[in-house]
């Protein structure tokens, strides 16, 4: 065990854990911050994805003793009020359907965004691929992540 | 004994228009009013992407007449004293429960009308309302639902009332957005995993590694000396004398728990524990079935993949179990011109819903509290109940929201192996399966076996169909299913073969393989006619209504032939000639009918799937772009499935247990765009789950057959080339 100083979505936290305790259990399971989700462990499906710094990273594989004082943001602290563009493109093409793994597709797309604001079909995929969708809402994904690029 | 929710504080939805009144009056099970208009409306069944959360209560506030956005939903608690069916599964929600949604709305309308009716000393004849105002005509009195709310509560439930004709729908019919949508976005907690509560302790668990294996012993020593570990102990899921239920599916009954301060935790101690497995001998256990109580036979051994192709094919090669019979088919198969003989095969499949498998359980002396995602929350209750010895009445199930289900949360032993392991260690506790065991616990989609013939006479008319289905552990046959009803001469006949893999629910129980095998079969057929395959089916179809061979023909023929005609239209079928690569299929499942035309090309030797062209008859359709969004998911789900689904078995042990070893479809496979289409008419609710599902496999199929010159018999598609023909 050992103590860590993080910052997440702009506030400091400090916890307790194993070094090797991956962000995403650290996230859940000591910070409460539930957004972030368990999909697989093993960096295969998306559902667990935050910002390092800005960048897409899966906090699955993401252990504790790695992030030092880069700033973490989670889907909780990707705005104020659910009203960044991803966020609202998706609520504007009712993307969702179980909505689990949402929150990974959103920190992915709005990292996409980032680096390429008008990225084409092909980037999409390429970026996305990462993130799976079990109940198939892909098209969707796409044309929010299209109408989010225009607005 | 209503339990609250202490994963919402503030149930506000989506709408930020909606404000909290300082007071509530109930109305009845499914609503009740604050004294500013804001309307409360219980979503009764458990909620995994369907949509019925938004649903079930646009259904209610329709007959109430009140505007949607004064609407706020809430996850009702499961209570089957007050709500019927509180059950996901089956495509019945909202079939089921549309006259009782309506019925809930209606009566509270009245009431409110009989309120204003006393309040203002006038016949309740001459109330009318509108969007959560009530009006006198004569006087011009008016008040907004929540002036009225509180006498409202007083009066009377009316026995029979008058609902909305359809054509005067004004909500049901127009497209709103999903009630979670701004939680879903934000990351709010919602799901089972999600689950917090003071005290609570983690647990996962230990089971064998190959079905036909028991445990025989283990040592905890070194694992219980790993951090934040707390204990480790086997559980027995089930007493001795236990009948199970239906959804009791479960091949690991004695499994080891492994209790600690946190995930990460016991999932590191479970690597250090050592156990022992061993084979078990056959066993039996009694079963509450679908049709009595029946006893069950568990054969023992470690079965292999390679074991179940050749023990099907063998079966498969001697008579079945004659189930329908119309006609002479051995003299037609005789006298026939041609005849076209194919047999279709499919795999397991594994459900790999993406919340992995989970349940939060706090179980005091008396009385149980549990939380998460399942779809049968009144067999969750049986089953703990049952297994503790604690009435059900002391039993409170919450209801999460589930992150996905297909089938699989149906059968919750992991809610009795968590409340076992409360009750052990005097704590609440939430069991978490790691993506691995959530695979490897079992529960699959069963493989299955096919063969088709179909005879042909001199004028290409089919004169003759006969199916011989069968599969591990059960049959897939829909005997009664077309084209039953439309060939003079028809046999069908169906085999299985035992086996202690575990098998349940998976979208479309068996219609997921037998659908598509017939409309691939179908494609032939036609072919061999030398006839378009929508205009072969609508031939037959035709027959089938105006001249019916046989009775108890499962389907409408008239609502049937108009999803294909109403597809054959939207897809622009035969008419866009650049399209060369279409594939069509058709089905009736789940009580609606689902129709898909599939365009593909190859691109790299790798199908890519360009558009998909839906129909669909599902009565009326409450909630427009909902419908649309499930209907394309069920399409990507169907592609998904057809061209990489496969769970393999080797000496009883599941081959692959995550998403680097099993495939599913990601963004890149995904059809380019998925148009959907309603058939428009009054007839109630039928459900659309499961109906789009299994045609696409076979759109895809036929279209593949389009590119690359070959059929497609054997699942997953990508197991054959893709070499265009």
């Amino acid at each position: 065990m050992a103590v860590f100083n993080l910052k997440i979505n702009k506030k400091e936290y400090q916890v307790d854990v194993d070094p090797s305790t991956p962000m995403l259990w650290v996230l859940r399971d000591h910070l409460n911050l539930m957004g972030t989700k368990y999909g697989c462990g093993i960096a295969q499906c998306g559902a667990c994805t935050i910002h390092l710094n800005g960048e897409a990273v899966r906090s699955c594989i993401t252990f504790v003793d790695s992030v030092g004082d880069k700033e973490i943001t989670t889907i909780e602290g990707l705005s104020e009020n659910g009203d960044h563009p991803v966020q609202r493109a998706w609520l504007e093409h009712d993307v969702a359907q179980c909505g689990y793994c949402q929150p990974g597709q959103i920190m992915q797309a709005s990292a996409l965004l980032n680096e390429i604001p008008n990225p084409s079909d092909e980037e999409i995929e390429n970026a996305m691929n990462g993130n799976i969708c079990r109940c198939g809402t892909y098209t969707r994904i796409k044309k929010a992540i299209k109408t989010a690029a225009n607005s | 004994m209503l339990g609250f929710n202490w994963l919402t504080a503030c149930n506000t939805g989506s709408k930020e228009s909606a404000q909290i009144p300082d007071e509530w009056f109930e109305i009845n099970a499914y609503l009740k009013i604050g004294n500013n208009g804001v309307v409360t409306i219980m979503s009764t069944n458990p909620e995994f992407g369907q949509g019925v959360k938004t649903s079930m209560p646009m259904v209610v506030a329709e007959e109430l007449d009140v505007d949607w956005k004064s609407v706020i939903v809430e996850q009702a608690p499961f209570n089957p004293d007050i709500y019927e069916r509180q059950f996901t599964g089956g495509s019945q929600a909202l079939r089921q429960g549309w006259q009782g949604l309506r019925m809930a709305g209606a009566t509270a309308r009245y009431m409110l009308k009989a309120a204003a009716a006393q309040a203002w000393d006038v016949p309740i004849i001459e109330i009318s309302t509108a969007s959560g105002v009530l009006s006198h005509g004569n006087s011009g009195k008016s008040a907004g639902y929540g002036e009225m709310a509180s006498a409202a509560a007083q009066i009377p439930v009316p026995d029979e009332v008058e609902m909305k004709e359809p054509k005067n729908f004004s909500i049901v019919g127009s497209s709103k957005k999903n009630v979670d949508g701004l939680k879903i976005v934000t990351g709010k907690p919602m799901f089972g995993l999600d689950v917090v509560r003071e005290g609570m302790l983690f647990a996962t668990l230990a089971f064998p590694p190959a079905f036909g294996m028991k445990l025989k012993s283990f040592d905890a020593a070194e694992a219980k000396a790993m951090p934040g570990i707390k204990d480790i102990f086997s559980i027995k899921t089930y007493n001795d004398d236990y009948k199970r239920n239906r959804f009791d599916t479960d091949a690991f009954t004695e499994v080891v728990a492994i209790v600690g301060n946190s995930t990460w935790e016991v999932m590191n101690a479970k690597l250090m524990l050592q156990v022992e497995w061993e084979p078990f001998s056959a066993y039996q256990f009694k079963e509450e079935g679908w049709t009595g109580d029946r006893t069950v036979d568990v054969p023992a051994g470690l079965e292999s993949t390679s074991g179940h192709i050749a023990k099907m094919k063998e079966v498969a090669a001697k008579a079945g179990r004659v189930v329908r019979k119309d006609g002479n088919p051995e003299q037609a198969f005789k006298s026939a011109a041609k005849i076209i003989e194919r047999t279709y095969t499919a795999p397991y499949l594994a459900h790999f819903m993406m919340e992995p498998i989970n349940f939060f359980a706090d179980v005091k002396e008396d009385s149980v509290i549990v939380a998460g995602p399942t779809q049968a929350p009144e067999y969750v209750e049986q089953t703990i109940s049952a297994r503790l010895g604690i009435p059900v009445e002391k039993i409170d199930v919450q209801m999460t929201r589930m992150g996905g289900g297909f089938g699989r949360r149906a059968y919750n032993h992991y809610a009795t192996e968590a409340a076992v392991i409360s009750q052990k260690v005097k704590a609440p506790v939430k069991l978490v399966y790691s993506r691995e065991d959530t695979t490897r616990f079992g529960v699959f989609r069963p493989t299955y076996h096919v063969t088709y013939r179909a005879a042909l006479d001199e004028n290409n008319n089919l004169v003759a169909f006969h199916a011989k289905a069968g599969g591990i552990p059960e049959s897939p046959l829909h005997a009664n299913r077309f084209p039953a009803g439309a060939v003079d001469n028809y046999l069908a006949e169906d085999w299985s073969i035992n086996s202690n893999i575990t098998i349940g629910a998976f979208r479309a129980p068996r219609s997921n393989f037998i659908g598509p095998a017939e409309q691939m079969f179908l494609d032939e057929v036609a072919e061999a006619a030398g006839k378009d395959p929508i205009e072969f089916r609508l031939q037959l179809l035709k027959r089938a209504k105006e001249n019916p061979v046989g009775e108890n023909n499962d389907y409408d023929a008239a609502r049937y032939a108009g999803v294909l005609e109403l597809l054959r239209d939207k897809s622009e079928w035969g008419k866009d000639t650049s399209k060369k690569n279409r594939g069509v299929a058709a089905y009736f499942c789940h009580n609606s009918y689902a129709a898909h035309v599939l365009d593909v090309v190859l691109e790299n030797g790798e199908p890519k799937v360009e558009k998909v062209v839906s129909a669909l008859d599902c009565g009326i359709v409450v909630n427009p772009d909902a419908a649309s969004n499930m209907v394309e998911g069920a399409v990507v789900d169907g592609i998904g499935n057809a061209l990489f689904g496969e769970m393999t078995f080797n000496n009883g042990e599941p081959q692959k247990d995550n998403f680097d070893s099993y495939r599913l479809i990601r963004h890149r496979e995904a059809p380019k765009s998925i148009d959907v289409h309603f058939v428009q008419n009054e007839i109630a609710p039928t459900g659309l789950g499961e109906p789009p599902f299994p045609p696409i496999f076979a759109a895809l199929g036929n279209a593949l057959y389009k590119a690359t010159g070959q059929r497609y018999y054997h699942q997953p598609f990508t197991k054959n080339s893709f070499d265009a023909g």
